[in-house]
């Protein structure tokens, strides 16, 4: 009961931002409508455009690519976050070294990468995979970092009382302390990976929903920029549902706090 | 041929002692000098007693039994597992920690069977035994729980079975029913009791509770207040084994003993107060 009320209210939202968009876009006031549907379009337009697009099978190509470089970016960047944050949680040493040039690092915009990727991976898909490993990295990265490190000294000593080697600690305290702390920011780091892969689109490709977007504002298609943007919403929603069933299934063992948020 | 006929000889000698502290001495290098905890401690522990160490809060009760385990090297003097001087992890004994220290990421089941596993045993086998573990601390039917599904009482029962799965030799035990509620540790005490008679451990357990030191030992060791504790009095407990915990407590050679020990002890006390009102002033 108090589920489906909340789903009504939700939809009710839409609903209602939808309507007051269609009456303000196409009900004339005295002569026009109050807001230009030339730079807003109207939902009827937005609606038939989606519906051209999957009728036509054309968004298909657009959305496999656009997966394709998220999900590589994704990959990528969690593997080498994992690589090197146990390597620098287990060696201090190098960690303080690299300190300074690993803020640095993750304090660069983004963006400015961009056009060197492009030079460097030309305008295919691993340019802007490689700008979502920028992003994807350093979150996944510091969360292994800090779960590593921050293994309760309690459950450390106990291992080893337990008879654990080295290889043992590794395997059933540090890696699952790192997972548990890269999975609580799952929903972070795939969303970055999308972003970055969107963006990469955005300032130079051939394919993808970021190129789809930038190909309709360069000629004023208002509600191809529209429709690019709800198409690129919901595939974003989808990935982060799939990312709730991952991380419900992986974080049986957290205690509620984790599952409350979901 | 020398050295090891005289390494046999000690190591006879030295059969019925399954933990010696010899004038073992352990301090921390801290910022602004050192801060010694313990100051000397000599004690024995024979194979198959259960000793009890009693002091005021910060004394180093646990830095003693730290020292026990291996995890801290004493500064001066030796610790002793069985004649053999300890250097590094003490690999005969078990630990049962004050604070949570279950793999919060396993299931009970797994938590007591990771004992046996990290030793090389099949999968299967140590996941039938660490069952049947499981069944003696009356915890059969939480097998498939995670710890945090599982009271503090369930959990220290599950940590007793992680610990005793193994089969150590001596048992250290660090106010493990410290965070419980009276009625639970008495009922853990007695779950102790039953485990521990079966098979006689050596046990070291540490503890700021009389009553419940003088009913599970053999024997009381009582500390200084600390820093820089020492050990000021070691008592035997007079009273007939097997022992329920309830009732023991009301024996009068019980209280006899505890009025004795508590006349020291809480002199300490009062010490380890003064002490910590001067710290902070």
């Amino acid at each position: 009961m108090k589920r489906a009320k909340l789903l009504f209210l939700q939809v009710m939202v839409a609903v209602i931002v939808v309507v007051a968009w269609h009456l303000l876009t196409t009900v004339p006031v005295s002569g026009k409508p109050l807001v230009p549907p030339f730079f807003f379009s109207t939902p009827l337009d937005v609606a038939a455009r989606i519906h051209k697009w999957f009728a036509e099978g054309t968004i298909w190509r657009h959305l496999w690519i656009t997966l394709t470089e998220s999900a590589l970016a994704f990959v990528i960047g969690s593997v080498a976050g994992i690589l090197v944050g146990f390597w620098f949680a287990r060696q201090p040493m190098i960690a303080a070294v690299f300190d300074p040039y690993v803020k640095m690092a993750n304090a660069l915009p983004r963006i400015v990468l961009a056009p060197i990727f492009t030079l460097w991976f030309g305008l295919g898909i691993f340019s802007k995979v490689a700008l979502g490993v920028t992003l994807v990295f350093f979150i996944v990265f510091f969360n292994v970092y800090q779960g590593v490190r921050e293994v309760s000294p309690t459950v450390l000593a106990n291992a080893r009382m337990l008879g654990m080697s080295e290889r043992q600690l590794m395997r059933h305290v540090y890696w699952p302390s790192a997972l548990s702390w890269m999975f609580s920011s799952l929903h972070t780091s795939v969303g970055f990976a999308v972003v970055g892969a969107v963006v990469g689109e955005y300032l130079g490709s051939a394919a993808g929903l970021g190129y789809l977007i930038l190909q309709a504002e360069g000629t004023f298609d208002i509600a191809g920029v529209f429709a690019g943007m709800i198409v690129l919403a919901a595939f974003v929603i989808v990935i982060d549902m799939i990312v709730t069933l991952v991380e419900r299934r992986l974080l049986v063992w957290r205690p509620a706090a984790a599952q409350t948020s979901a | 041929m020398e050295a090891s006929r005289s390494r046999q000889g000690r190591a006879a000698d030295a059969a019925a002692t399954a933990v010696r502290f010899d004038g073992a001495r352990v301090a921390f290098v801290m910022e602004g000098g050192t801060f010694t905890a313990v100051e000397r401690a000599d004690l024995a522990v024979g194979e198959g007693e259960f000793v009890s160490i009693v002091g005021p809060t910060g004394c180093g009760k646990s830095t003693l039994l730290n020292a026990a385990a291996g995890l801290l090297a004493p500064s001066a003097g030796k610790v002793e597992i069985f004649g053999e001087t300890l250097d590094g992890l003490n690999r005969q004994a078990g630990y049962l920690f004050q604070a949570d220290a279950l793999f919060p990421w396993k299931t009970a089941i797994d938590n007591v069977a990771i004992g046996l596993e990290v030793q090389g045993v099949a999968a299967d086998k140590a996941q039938a035994r660490a069952r049947d573990w499981l069944k003696r601390v009356g915890l059969a039917a939480f097998a498939d729980r995670y710890p945090h599904m599982l009271s503090g009482g369930q959990r220290k029962r599950v940590g007793l079975a992680q610990v005793l799965i193994r089969d150590p030799k001596i048992l250290l035990m660090d106010e493990p029913f410290g965070p419980l509620d009276a009625q639970t540790r008495q009922i853990m005490g007695n779950l102790l009791l039953d485990l521990w008679g079966a098979d006689r451990k050596a046990v070291l357990f540490v503890t700021h509770d009389l009553e419940e030191a003088i009913a599970l030992s053999d024997r009381v060791v009582i500390m200084s207040a600390g820093p820089a504790a020492r050990i000021i009095g070691d008592w035997r407990v007079p009273l007939a084994r097997p022992r329920d915990i309830g009732e023991v407590k009301l024996e009068k050679s019980f209280h006899e003993l505890h009025r004795e020990i508590w006349q020291m002890l809480k002199e300490e006390v009062l010490k380890g107060y003064a002490q910590a009102e001067e710290a902070k002033a």
